[in-house]
């Protein structure tokens, strides 16, 4: 899958999670999911098991401490389901 | 020296209604909130009937963020969050403020983590899945989860407590309140109770045998306290809320007051002379209706209603006789008195808030509920007191002094006396 077409996904995994729909629409690779989304920290974990069960993958905790970024979580995702 | 407390504000998700208006309406007119469920058939249950609030979860968007929604679970937080917040903004408050209301906290009560909801937790782990839990279990599993939603919804800065101590755990959530408002400690407090009785909390108690299961075809005539063919409780769900205030506070600030808490006591019977972990000691129970009648300052031949505990089982008749030593009132000196259970049933750790609601709605609108189902009362009830006493119709009468009591396992009892504010 294209890291656009994982990213047009992620929007909708994500969507629950924020508070800033219109800034959530215009996302892209360097959007920061804490400070630029404004989500709360311990919801990444939320957004990890819900990628997970989309995609049905698992990302290790390992590469799960490493997202912070959209583009981190779609290098993730990619990675995963290659 | 004591600070005078009042009651500003009220919320209420009970089987018979849901927000204050449908439930004054509904204790007004008598209104069962209790029904029949397939479900407790299926399940093989004895007592096949309960009181169910009609909760629309979805209404809670409105409570909390749309982000702490996505992922709430478990009615009792959910009843709680509505009540709580309801009686916040009853009482001329808004939510959702910037900073943090160092005066104001929050004493809450509950009785047990749902089991429903512990249960996905046990399959995932079991299954080897606890990675897949997720950030919202614990906040939701706490014993201080209600408290911890109310507080920080609100922004309360003062004690945040929660409770637990059985069917007296809301009068004793009240009463805790009310005691820090009075020392200075806080000069307002939300306090309440919440239970959703699962099908595995009602399951124990229907091995108890102690459930009404004599009326599944007959719901609405299940819950019958203090009647000759009351034969077990009926397990009743939902929460109660109220804002206590610093009088002076409250005057200050121009709110509407409801009525005043006037005292109140909490003691148990340490399940000695008759008491037991299901069995109330006497004892216990007179010492803490009396002592709470102190604690008001007030003359026991002034209080014009009893809102009694009278789950309808055979405690009913002991209750009423502790009542009559306590308050040393029987026959046709004795007050009238009302269960709120006949219409909504045993709503275990929420009982003791809501039908706190129940008595402040009496003063404020100047009425005794009636007890429905208690068209055959015990005979051994009205050997200590009239038939008068046990009002079967609404009746509009002046109401000064209300004296609520709840019991509970344990042995712990909890009492308060409210009264028409002046």
């Amino acid at each position: 899958m294209e890291r656009r077409a994982i990213l047009e996904e992620l929007k909708k995994v994500l969507y629950p999670y924020t508070e800033n729909k219109e800034q959530l629409e215009n996302i892209d690779e360097n959007t920061n999911l804490v400070k630029d989304l404004k989500i709360n920290s311990a919801s990444l974990v939320d957004i990890i098991i819900d990628a997970e069960a989309k995609y049905t993958i698992e990302i290790d905790f390992d590469s799960a401490e490493r997202i912070i970024t959209v583009g981190d979580c779609i290098n993730a995702i990619a990675e995963k389901i290659k | 020296m004591n600070r005078r407390v009042v009651i500003t504000g009220l919320g209420v998700v009970s089987p018979n209604g849901v927000g204050i208006p449908a439930f004054l309406s509904a204790i007004r007119n008598g209104v069962s909130g209790i029904r029949y469920h397939q479900a407790y058939n299926d399940l093989h249950f004895n007592c096949q009937v309960a009181g169910m609030p009609e909760f629309e979860w979805e209404r809670l968007k409105a409570y909390v963020s749309e982000i702490t929604f996505h992922g709430l679970q478990g009615h009792a937080l959910g009843y709680g969050i509505m009540a709580a917040l309801d009686a916040w903004t009853d009482a001329g408050n808004a939510i959702g403020g910037k900073e943090t209301m160092w005066d104001a906290g929050c004493v809450f009560g509950s009785s047990v983590s749902e089991c429903e909801v512990v249960k996905k937790i046990y399959n995932r782990v079991d299954a080897g899945e606890a990675k897949k839990l997720g950030s919202r279990v614990i906040e939701q599993m706490m014993n201080s989860s209600i408290t911890a939603y109310i507080s920080g919804r609100l922004g309360l800065g003062n004690r945040i407590i929660a409770t637990s101590a059985a069917c007296a755990t809301g009068t004793q959530a009240i009463l805790m309140g009310f005691e820090y408002i009075r020392q200075g400690t806080a000069k307002r407090m939300v306090v309440g109770s919440s239970e959703h009785v699962d099908p595995y909390i009602f399951g124990a108690f229907d091995s108890m045998r102690i459930l009404s299961r004599k009326f599944n075809a007959m719901p609405e005539k299940a819950s019958r306290p203090m009647s000759q063919t009351a034969a077990g409780f009926v397990p009743g769900s939902g929460a109660g809320a109220l804002i206590l205030e610093d009088l002076d506070y409250a005057l200050g600030r121009g709110a509407r007051i409801y009525a005043e808490v006037l005292g109140g006591a909490c003691n148990s019977g340490g399940q000695r002379n008759g008491g037991s972990m299901t069995a109330p000691a006497s004892p216990g129970v007179i010492r803490c209706i009396k002592d709470a009648v102190k604690d008001a300052g007030i003359d026991p031949q002034a209080i014009d209603l009893i809102s009694g505990h009278l789950t309808a089982t055979a405690a009913d008749t002991m209750e009423i006789q502790n009542w009559c030593l306590a308050l040393d009132r029987n026959g046709r000196n004795f007050p009238p008195v009302n269960s709120l259970k006949s219409m909504i049933g045993h709503s275990l750790s929420a009982a003791g808030s809501i039908e706190s609601v129940a008595a402040v709605l009496q003063i404020v609108h100047q009425f005794i509920h009636p007890n429905i189902n208690l068209e055959d009362p015990n005979p051994e009830i009205l050997r200590q007191i009239d038939p008068d006493c046990l009002p079967v119709k609404m009746i509009e009468k002046e109401l000064k002094t209300v004296v609520k009591a709840n019991f509970g396992f344990g042995d712990v009892n909890a009492c308060l006396i409210f009264s028409k504010y002046n």
